[in-house]
Order: structure tokens, then sequence, then C-alpha cells
């Protein structure tokens, strides 16, 4: 039943595309196709949640006479897909909802409206696909139709070109995902997830498919190094559309990668585990000081989901390394760490890629070097990027919090690995998850206060006004949700123990029958939480302290003009900038991790010019993978340019040759 | 009868910190002063500034938002929470099931960033730079102190306070390499996290090297009193964890009878006195490091606290 609704909400967000297509040019398309979209994303989410919460158990499976005429299209319906089709639709409605509003500001609604929908198909279809061949057709099309919507403003500077990298990895990937599926099949050719699982794996070969799935699934959802495109394509996009790319189709990258290594490919050996923690590890640390040298607030944000894809690539690769060695409980607890993230993330990161979309409708700006005091204009999108920032830097009572905690409790079961070199890694990993939560507040305490705090820097920022309330809607209904996620874990947590039951066999004890709902992955002696407890107590106690001294002492108030220690300059530039703020950590960090060198230049004594700070940054991924990879191509491309003016003969005779050795091959292979 | 005593010693605890904590900052300062030669000021001191500060009317920068009168209060409470959290002379909190370690630092980590906007929200670049260094400083000893959380926690097999603080009073503890590395960078980070010397000076309002000073500066009237009774609660905060965890000696157990109590209490006094006294002494002694010296001081409790953590890993046998 649910399985059967599902597809046919694809079939109606397809339906939606064509309308889209039909009736791009009428002034009333972009509500028609978003409260279209938003109506389907609704049901589905109800299927979805349906089929996660009251029948997990059951597996719901579908062939439909489509695609390949010997295999058929496969679907199927279980708990792990199941928990990725809330995400995703729960992302989809609020992104629905949310351009309701935020689309009546589009420029070109005709190159986003058709293709709206239709990603959303995609991202339902990849998490439903049950054989390889679907798997790659729409993991395909949910890259183009994503493509196409990081191009919806192509004229703007720099878009082309990340339209154009963006290309170019995810085809990459959808080749690495090509050969991993191959491989898994093997000589047989037996596309069916069903049939892949039922093979036994051959010794040399699940190495291989481990590297290709990283690489495949790892670019899409931005794993350092293959991370390049993410934050061009992302911030590229819509505002609304960015939020799903970020929020939930990375999201599909990670479900690609669970299907693969946890379902398909078998038994994990212990290795993999470590491999998969410190790309993880490397990832969170990476990804937040790249944030943090960023003034695009967009890009900013994009930044960020590299750095939360690491943390649920550190929960992955503990649950791999707990399962090689049979520890059940570990792999429940480092697995459900995991996805309680990656719901999180879907959360909070929509949300605050909602607020930048406001703040950019309002002011035409994404430089938060050009923004400043938006808390007086946008004062409930200030209030709902306050509530994001808060849950993305991990602070309680929010939800980020609980899944960081739930992983460090993972990485703290973990000591009693037989193997030395996850002895060595798992607690240095600790450590660098521990530095990127750290690093992750101050991130956000830049992006909140360059944004919102302060004093307007730019006329545009002056002038900014509230956005609409469609957009406010999607924005509080997910701050609700990251704050819910936060002081009530247990019931979240208790949704995805079928997860864990049907990959390892093994769940965590159920959380809601706890007292006080408090949460307790393993013992009650060894670790709890309880955010509810939290949230009242730190509630009432400031709320007990304000009572107390507005009621007993004073609550007299006067306005003055900023003191500042008796400097005070009314020009707004001379507040901390957002590149003045990162720049002691940049000092820290930087000089290392991106080969910072500042360069000073002081006018001769006498001379009236201002003094010049140029700061010289390095992306060391792009400059020693990606520039020398370019250079070989063209020089290949270079070398390959003079068969171009070739004879017909030459032609011809290439092509005889080529057969030639092309027959002798298969002879002696024979 | 369980839950109603548990209450009664939450309480008792939560009364004794409040109580406590302006009297400790007090008592350093009055140290402080006593090594320099000067008479300086009584210990009541801060109690009378505190409510000096409270009957006076807000001065509010034309240009503050709400954030900027919401956020002393979140501090305080999240900082008063927090401490409330750690054993000071009994076991056996209500609330200790609430919260373990990691959530503690975490929520100290929830008043630092409300503190840190709070710097940002009226726009002068005092308060961007007091916010832009404690964000700094934060990046290196937060990880420090998790780092510290991971070796005590691997030791005690749990990372609730109180089951660490029992193991460490128990018999199988012995002399460890990892907790005497944890125990100095825990100092270092609590020197760090409290802004006193060498990392920041509480005493200073000189422009250029204030960190907290700078974020608070534009705060008055009872802003910056509530601001203030936070600032000492973390010192207390802190001073209790270091006595429950390296000092774990005279903490009333669960189900002990009323001289437990008391004998807790007196200890934990003494504790926090030798505590204050110590730190009044280093403080005296050392003069303040360059900003971005800090870094390397910080950086070394983060290796110091790694290196524990990794020694208790590779020591652990299946």
């Amino acid at each position: 039943m649910a399985l059967t609704v599902l597809l046919l909400c694809a079939g109606a967000w397809l339906a939606t595309s064509v309308v889209a297509l039909a009736a791009a040019r009428r002034s009333t398309a972009t509500s028609l196709v978003y409260a279209l979209a938003l109506v389907v994303g609704a049901v589905a989410l109800g299927a979805a949640l349906d089929a996660l919460i009251y029948s997990s158990d059951s597996i719901r499976a579908a062939v439909l006479p489509i695609g390949l005429p010997w295999l058929g299209a496969h679907f199927r319906l279980d708990a792990l897909s199941a928990l990725f089709l809330v995400v995703v639709n729960l992302g989809g409605l609020t992104a629905s909802l949310y351009g309701l509003g935020y689309g009546r500001h589009e420029q070109a609604p005709g190159r986003v409206l058709p293709f709206f929908p239709a990603f959303l198909a995609g991202m339902n279809l990849v998490v439903l696909a049950d054989d390889a061949f679907t798997f790659l057709l729409t993991w395909e099309f949910m890259s183009l139709a994503s493509w196409a919507l990081v191009m919806a403003h192509h004229r703007q500077p720099g878009n082309a070109k990340a339209g154009y990298i963006y290309l170019l990895m995810a085809s990459f990937g959808t080749l690495a995902l090509l050969l991993a599926f191959g491989l898994l099949a093997g000589p047989a050719g037996g596309y069916a997830f069903d049939a892949i699982r039922d093979s036994e794996p051959a010794a040399g070969m699940s190495a291989a498919v481990l590297a290709l799935a990283l690489i495949g699934a790892g670019s899409k959802s931005g794993l350092v190094p293959l991370h390049v495109w993410l934050p061009l394509a992302h911030p590229a996009a819509p505002s609304h559309v960015s939020a799903l790319m970020s929020g939930v189709m990375t999201k599909v990258a990670v479900y690609g990668f669970v299907r693969i290594v946890f379902d398909l490919l078998g038994p994990p050996e212990w290795w993999w585990g470590a491999v998969v923690l410190t790309l993880g590890g490397i990832s969170a640390v990476l990804g937040v000081l790249y944030a943090l040298m960023q003034h695009d607030l967009k890009r900013l944000l994009a930044y960020h989901t590299v750095e939360n894809i690491g943390i649920i690539f550190i929960g992955l690769g503990l649950a791999l390394a707990f399962r090689a060695n049979d520890m059940q409980v570990g792999a429940a607890l480092a697995l459900t760490a995991a996805l309680f993230h990656v719901f999180n993330h879907s959360l909070f990161k929509s949300l605050l890629f909602y607020g930048a979309g406001a703040v950019l409708g309002a002011t035409g700006e994404r430089d938060m070097e050009r923004l400043g005091g938006l808390i007086h204009r946008m004062p409930l999108t200030a209030i709902a990027f306050l509530a994001g920032s808060t849950a993305i830097s991990a602070l309680p009572p929010f939800n980020g919090f609980v899944s960081e905690w739930l992983t460090f409790q993972a990485v703290l079961l973990s000591p009693h690995f037989p193997q030395w070199v996850l002895k060595f890694i798992v607690p240095a990993v600790g450590a660098m998850l521990a530095l990127s939560a750290a690093l992750a507040a101050g991130c956000f305490v830049k992006a909140f206060g360059a944004t919102f705090l302060g004093r307007a820097r730019t006329a545009a920022a002056q002038r900014a006004r509230e956005t609409d309330a469609l957009s406010l809607a999607a924005m509080f209904l997910l701050v609700l949700l990251c704050l819910a996620a936060g002081i009530l874990p247990g019931y979240f947590m208790d949704a995805l123990a079928p997860v864990s039951q049907q990959l390892f066999d093994a769940r965590l004890q159920p959380q809601h029958l706890h007292a006080w709902l408090t949460i307790v992955p393993v013992l009650e002696s060894r670790s709890s939480y309880n955010g509810l407890l939290l949230f009242v107590m730190i509630a009432g106690a400031a709320w007990l302290a304000a009572w107390v001294i507005h009621r007993g002492a004073s609550h007299a108030l006067r306005r003055a003009p900023a003191w500042d220690c008796g400097f005070p300059d009314a020009n707004p530039a001379t507040q901390y900038t957002a590149g003045s703020f990162a720049q002691p950590i940049r000092r820290v960090f930087g000089s290392v991790v991106f080969r910072a060198r500042e360069h000073v230049y002081m006018p001769p004594p006498g001379q009236m010019q201002p003094a010049r700070m140029h700061v010289h940054m390095r992306d060391l991924a792009w400059d020693t993978l990606y520039a020398p990879l370019d250079v070989l191509v063209g020089f290949a491309a270079d070398r390959f340019n003079r068969v171009q003016w070739w004879t017909i003969r030459a032609y011809l005779s290439l092509v005889f040759g080529s057969v030639v050795v092309l027959l002798l091959v298969l002879a002696i292979w024979n | 009868m369980e839950l109603i005593r548990e209450a009664l010693i939450q309480m008792a605890q939560l009364v004794l910190l409040l109580l406590l904590a302006p009297g400790l900052t007090g008592f350093v300062r009055s140290v402080k002063a006593k090594l320099l030669r000067r008479k300086g000021p009584p210990i009541r001191q801060p109690y009378r500034d505190l409510l000096k500060l409270i009957r006076k009317e807000v001065v509010l920068a034309e240009n503050a938002s709400w954030v900027y009168r919401v956020a002393p209060y979140v501090i305080f409470a999240t900082t008063l929470i927090a401490a409330s959290l750690v054993p000071t002379f009994a076991t056996g909190l209500l609330f200790s099931p609430a919260a373990d370690l990691i959530a503690i630092v975490a929520l100290l980590g929830t008043a630092r960033f409300a503190l840190a906007l709070a710097g940002l929200d009226i726009g002068t670049s005092f308060g961007g730079i007091g916010s832009s260094r404690e964000m700094m400083i934060a990046s290196l000893a937060e990880p420090a102190m998790l780092m510290i959380v991971f070796t005590l926690s691997l030791l005690a097999g749990s990372t609730q306070l109180w089951m660490v603080a029992t193991f460490l009073q128990g018999p199988d503890v012995g002399l460890r390499v990892s907790l005497a590395m944890a125990v100095v960078a825990l100092i270092m980070v609590a020197i760090a996290e409290n802004a006193r010397i060498p990392v920041d000076n509480p005493a200073t309002h000189l422009e250029l090297t204030m960190i907290h000073e700078a974020m608070i500066l534009e705060y008055s009237g009872r802003h910056l009193a509530v601001i203030e009774a936070a600032a000492s609660l973390k010192l207390l905060l802190y001073f209790s964890l270091i006595g429950c965890v390296f000092m774990p000696w005279g903490l009333a157990a669960v189900g002990q009878g009323f001289t437990a109590y008391a004998v807790g209490l007196g200890t934990y006094v003494a504790k926090l006195a030798a505590c204050g006294f110590l730190l009044a002494v280093f403080e005296t002694g050392t003069a303040k490091m360059r900003v971005f010296r800090v870094s390397d001081f910080l950086g070394a409790a983060l290796m110091l606290g790694l290196l524990a953590a990794l020694l208790l890993f590779v020591s652990q046998t299946t």
C-alpha cells in the first residue's frame, strides 16, 4: 500500500513537471506548481512515516514492466528506505511551502518550476529503487534535475562554472557507482538487489566496491577531497533548491553508501571502518575550517554540509568497525547516531538555507560583509536563523547536540577493538569531532553576528523588510522540529530502531520507556541525557532570575549611545566584519591548512594612501588534486587534437586496426 | 523518600552555589591583593557589587536588540544548571541523570555562544574583538576539555560525573600517567575558560588585551550583575569539577548519614579555598601572554588530553 502510494506520488510529481512546462508563462504557475508539490509531498511523507513507524517489519516490493525488458524496474520499501524517504519528503514538503512564498520573487520561473517536482520525484525513486539499473537511472535523473536547477540563474557570474564542475563530478560519481554495481552483479549479471544480496562476493572485490562506493556516494555527498563542486553548486541554485540539495540530496547519497556497503556488500572487514572514519574526520574538520574562511552566507552553509557529512561518516565508520568485530550494541549505537544526524542535519540545514534565502530576497546580498543589523528589520527570520545556528553548533537543548552526543558515546564504547590501527584512529577522530563542533560554534557566531547583529553596513541592509508569511511558516515548522528532536530525542531514536534491526539484527533499548524521557544508549550508569529536563530547567532558571530581579530590584532602562571605551564611531565600517572575526582562527589554523599568508602594504611616512592588507589562501585539495588533473587532461587533449586533422584514409585505417586488435584480444581471451 | 532526599540535596547544592560563588571571586581577589602587599577589598565586596548593580538602572546602547537583553539570563541559567550538576559535597543529585560530563561541557558552550553573540550585537569594535578572540580560545579549549572527559570516562567506564567521582574514590585507581596528564590539561583549560592570567586578565580594561571584559564592555546595571554572577559561578564550577574528580575525598555518597554531609560540606569549602589560593599564587607569579601565544598554550592542553585518551585506548586489552 505505502509503496504504491509513494510510486504514485513520484508519478504525480513528474506530471506536475509537465504541467509546469506547459504553464510556465502564466502568472499563477508558481503557486500552482508549488501547491501541487506540497500536497503530493504531504501524502508521500505520510506514507513514508507510516512505513517507518507502524509497519516497519514488513517489506514491500513491486516490479514494474519498464526499463530493461529482461529486468523490469524493481522497487522496494523497507525500514532503511522508509527512513530516508521521511527525510526526503520532509525536506520536499518544507521546500514546497517555502517556494510558495519565495518563488514569487523568481526572475525566470520557467527555469525552476519544471525541474523542482522532477527533482523531488528523482530523489524518491532513488531511495525506492531495488535493482542496479533503476538505481543508476534515477540517480542520474536526480543529478540532472538538480543540475538544471543550479543553472537556473546561469547568467550570474560564476554559476556557469559551478554547473560545469557539478556536471563533471556528478558524471564521475555515477561512473564509479556503475562500476561498483558491475562488480557486485558479477559475471552472472544479476542486477536486482536481491540477487546481489544472495551472491557471495569474491575476496578482492569487496575492497574495490567499497572504494567505488566511497567515490560515487562521497562525491555526491561532499566528502573531502571530492567536495569541490558542492560549495560552488549548492549556493548557485535558488535558496529552497539549495536547501534541498544540501539538506536532502546529500542524504540520498548517504543512503546510496549505506545501501551498498551495509546491505549489499555482505559482512564488513575492520579496515573499512578505519578508512571511512578517517575520511569522515578529515571532512568534518576541513569542512568547518573552509566555512570559517567564507564571507558568502550561502557558501558558508554549503561548506558546513561538508562538515556534517563528515560527522555522519564518522558514525558510519564506527558502525562498520563495531560490526566487523561483532560488537552489536556499539554497531547499533553508532548507526543510530549517524542516522539521527542525517535527520537532524536535513532539518537545520534546510532551515538555515531558508533563512539565507529570506536575507537574499530582502537585501539582494549574500555577502555578509555587506549585511548587518537585520535582527531589527527581519526579527522573525532572525529568530529562526538563530535557532538553526544553535542547532548546527551542537548546543543543547537543540537536536544537533543529541546526535553528536550519541556519536561521542559510540567513540567511548570503542577502546576494546582488537586492531591497533583502530585504537589509534578512533581517539584521534574523536578529537577531530570535538574540534569541528567547537569551530562550528565559532563559525555560526560569525554568520549570525555579521548578518543579523550589529549595525547595517549598506543601504540595502538598512532597507530590508521581513520576508513573507509562507516562508516564515516553513522556517518555524523546522524550528519546532529541531526543538522537538532536541528535547524529546527518545521518540526519534525509537523510530530509527527498525533500521539498525534490519541492517545489524540489533537495536538500542526502547527509549520512550525511561523515566522522564531520559535517553540511555547503553546503561544508565554509563551515560544518559535528558533534553526536556535541561530545557525546562534552563528556561525556568532564566525566567526566575529575570522575574526576581525585575520585581525585587530594578526594571528601569534608559537608551543611550554606545560607550565603546569612550571612542564610539558612527561609521558602521568600524564594526568587526566576518573576515576580521575569523582572523584569529585563521592565524591559528589557516597557516597550516590553507597556507594562508598575509601581505601588509604600509605607505611610506608622509603619504596619505591607505594601508592595505591582502590575505592569500590556497585550497590544497584543488591545488594538489584537481589542478594537476586539469593540466593532464589539457595536455592529453592537445596531443589528441592532431587526430582532428587526419585524412579519411588515416581514419579508415584506424578503425580497421582497432577492429583487428579487438578480435585478436577476444581470440586470445577465449 | 529517596526522591525527596535527592531533591533536597539538589536544592541545597543550588543554594550553596549561588551563595558561595561571589565569595570565591572575592577570596581570590583578596589573596592576590595580600600577595602584592596591598590591603585589597574585603571578601564580601563582590556581594555588595552585585547588590548595587541590580538596583541600578540599565543604560542600553541605542541599537541593542533583544539578544543583548536576553543573553545575560541565558548565560546565567545555563551556567547555573551546569554547575548544579557537578557534585560538590555529595553525590546522588536528583538531576544528575539529565546531563553527563559531555552535556555539562556543551551547556557551557551554549553560555559562551550567547555571550559571544551579545558581544557582536551593538556593533562596536571592542565587542567584536572580544567575541572573536573568545571563540578562537574556545575552539581549542572545548576539544581539550572533551579529551579530558574522554580520559576520565574511559577510566571509569562512564561519562556520568558521579560515577567518575565514585570510581576515583575507589581502590582500583592507582597512579596513572593519563590522570596526571588530564589534571594538567584540565587546569590549563580552566585558566583559559575563566579568563585568568596568563590567557586573559579579569581585572584589565586595557583596550587591546581584554577578551572577556571586551565582550561585556557595554553592559550595565542588572545585566552586568547577572553576567558577573555567571562568571563567578563558572569559576566555582571548574573548582568543583577539579575537586570532585581529582580530590574526591569527603564526598558524601548516597544513603550516608548527616555527619557525612557535614564532613562533605567542610571538605568542599576547604577544597575551594585551596584551589582559590593556588590560583591567586599562580596568577601573581605569571605574566599575561600575547593573544596569539594562547593557541600554543591551549594546543598543549589539547595534545595532553589527546595523549591521555590515546594511552588509555592503547592500554586497554579486549
